[in-house]
């Protein structure tokens, strides 16, 4: 038991942070091609602007989760970034 | 795993977690990445392979009137699907010499895909006679959605592999301090050394190639991954077409009116096209609803000079041939994403800049191949006991065997597979792709049970006697052999059968390279231990 404790403490935020990257990073992804509706362009513009860009996010999201020094920092960031996100994609929706 | 130490990230230096992601995210996909790297190489010469696998169908000295093609075709188009909603054809080039169209199946057809689709001689309009085959096309479509698994998940397959991609190229930048010197340093016989100044050099000089087909590739199916925007924009299809039309050349089909109408003349459409945009720079002629009074086509540019996919083309009323609108520009986010696109397919170049493409693209090849080699050299001298190394290091070091050298000897069946099977035969299209996975998984079954080393040299030089005899077997089962085609100036059918040659002699080099190099643990015998960073692996290919 002890050692299964152990072997979590030792793994746990590394399984934290692969899930922040995969996951979290896409929804980061997906959440910043819906904001960009908010921005003065047309639909079909916007809606290709977010898709072109997602995917620079998304890798720049998996490289902040793995250049931070801990775990808990590193979905902290993705916090700060995907709120305001959100709150854009909210208001177009 | 017993590598720990790699894995753990927290409380380190951005470069070595950078260089832990790099090896990881390269790593965990990375068969994948390389059979995607490799196949979508050789498909810069799709066409040129189609044409060297249907030997039957004379070569095109010069391209033909495309306009009397299209009519030929559409005529044609007639007679095998009438009253389909919707046809596409493409129109030969200097690189096809036959015409490719497909069309819509009415829905309910018993075992239908809701689509046909067949390959046509320009000159007589009838369907090509010669063997069975995807040709060329195979390679192309492996490259993104694989096979024997739904389209969909194939695409989201290549899509993660992509992405994956993308993070070990941002990351194994970074971990690189000193990128621009290393790329000047090669420490040649230096086991580990050498294979890392490898990667470096064939990574750091394409470095902007890779990047550029990685992102791109991924811009090419963006629509699949990122389908959110979309969704929360368009509420209804009338702006959901707005979109699509900043995509493609398709026209939306409205409703049939019922009245029989036969299509006005397309050789007359297409005479049009050709005055705006060139003799033989048209590419496609879409239908919808051909025989109908309310048919459209759509003719559309050619892919030939102009670096961008984005759609350009003329629309024709059917029945009177009237032209209702030209479209030659998209918006700004449309045309980025086109051009995008077109540097990724790389069909906009002439036959020098294809070669461009080849190169650096095998070069990217190389770089995921001598990065997968890698990670077993570097482990390799770390065994506790070389002999018998863990289970993770055993499976990697096979599965490099099989998807490297494995993936050549499959690569090249295929196309034995080609000149070998009798035509005509049932499914033989499908029997040659069936082949190439049967000759594949042959290859893992003989990596998984020989010794690692001896495998990497038999499989090498499997693949090298097979790509050397290849022109041979070319030269006895057809009327194309090489002095002919040199003769005849047949640059298609040459520079197969010459490439092949090349790829035999560098299947060779590395076989007789791998089979120099000595295993650790003979080292350790013959020597003491003066030097063990100089030894190399016994695997060895890229």
């Amino acid at each position: 038991m002890n050692a299964l404790i152990h072997r979590l403490r030792a793994t746990g935020p590394l399984i934290s942070r692969i899930v922040a990257a995969l996951f979290g990073g896409y929804a980061v992804a997906a959440l910043s091609s819906v904001a960009v509706l908010a921005l003065p362009m047309t639909k079909p513009q916007a809606v290709l602007t977010g898709m072109l860009a997602s995917f620079a996010i998304y890798a720049g999201a998996v490289i902040w989760v793995f250049a931070v020094r801990s775990a808990l920092k590193a979905w902290a960031g993705l916090i700060v970034v995907a709120v305001p996100l959100s709150l854009a994609a909210w208001s177009v929706s | 795993m017993k590598t720990d130490n790699d894995v753990q990230v927290a409380g380190r230096g951005i470069r070595q977690s950078m260089s832990s992601l790099h090896t990881w995210a390269g790593l965990l996909l990375g068969w994948i990445l390389y059979a995607m790297f490799l196949t979508g190489t050789v498909s810069y010469f799709k066409d040129e392979l189609s044409q060297w696998m249907r030997p039957e169908l004379p070569r095109l000295s010069q391209i033909p009137d495309q306009a009397v093609v299209a009519q030929r075709i559409a005529d044609e188009l007639s007679d095998i699907a009438p009253g389909t909603s919707q046809w596409s054809i493409r129109l030969p080039d200097a690189r096809n010499n036959s015409v490719y169209a497909f069309w819509r199946t009415p829905a309910g057809n018993p075992g239908g895909r809701g689509f046909g689709e067949a390959n046509f001689d320009p000159a007589t309009g009838q369907r090509v006679t010669s063997r069975g085959t995807l040709g060329g096309e195979f390679f192309y479509r492996f490259h993104f959605q694989f096979h024997y698994m739904p389209v969909v998940w194939g695409r989201w397959l290549a899509g993660a592999a992509a992405m994956f991609m993308l993070v070990a190229i941002v990351s194994g930048v970074i971990t690189h301090k000193k990128i621009f010197v290393d790329f000047f340093t090669f420490r040649w016989g230096k086991g580990q050394r050498s294979w890392l100044d490898a990667h470096n050099a064939f990574s750091v000089f394409g470095l902007p190639f890779h990047f550029m087909i990685t992102y791109t590739g991924l811009v090419t199916m963006m629509a699949l991954y990122m389908p959110w925007g979309e969704r929360v924009a368009f509420k209804n299809p009338a702006e959901q077409q707005q979109l699509n039309a900043e995509l493609s050349a398709f026209i939306q089909p409205g409703k049939p009116s019922g009245q029989k109408v036969p299509l006005a003349s397309v050789e007359d459409m297409v005479r049009q096209a050709q005055e705006r945009w060139g003799r033989d720079n048209v590419g496609r002629v879409n239908a919808v609803h051909p025989g109908d009074a309310a048919a459209r086509v759509a003719v559309t540019r050619g892919e030939a000079g102009r670096v961008s996919m984005s759609p350009q083309y003329m629309e024709f009323e059917g029945t009177t041939g009237k032209l209702l609108a030209v479209r030659e520009d998209v918006g700004a986010a449309a045309e980025t994403r086109g051009v995008l696109y077109a540097l990724h397919l790389g069909r906009f170049g002439d036959t020098v800049t294809r070669w461009l493409y080849f190169l650096v693209s095998f070069m990217g090849t190389a770089m995921v191949g001598s990065g997968l080699v890698m990670w077993t050299v570097k482990r390799r001298q770390k065994l506790p006991d070389p002999d018998r190394p863990y289970f993770g290091f055993r499976l990697v070091e096979r599965l490099n065997i099989a998807s490297i050298a494995g993936l050549s000897i499959a690569m090249t069946a295929f196309l034995w597979a080609n000149r070998l099977l009798p035509h005509p035969l049932e499914g033989r299209a499908n029997w040659e792709i069936d082949l190439f996975f049967i000759v594949w998984a042959f290859t893992l079954l003989h990596a998984l049970v020989r010794p690692a080393k001896s495998a990497w040299v038999e499989q090498l030089w499997a693949a090298s006697a097979l790509l050397f005899l290849l022109p041979v077997l070319n030269a006895v089962t057809t009327q194309r052999p090489l002095w002919h085609s040199l003769a005849e100036g047949d640059w298609v059918f040459a520079g197969v059968d010459i490439m092949c040659w090349a790829l035999a002699a560098l299947h060779a080099v590395l076989a007789i390279r791998t089979a120099r190099q000595e295993t650790r643990s003979q080292f350790r015998r013959k020597t003491s231990r003066e030097a063990p960073t100089a030894v190399a692996s016994g695997g060895a290919a890229g």
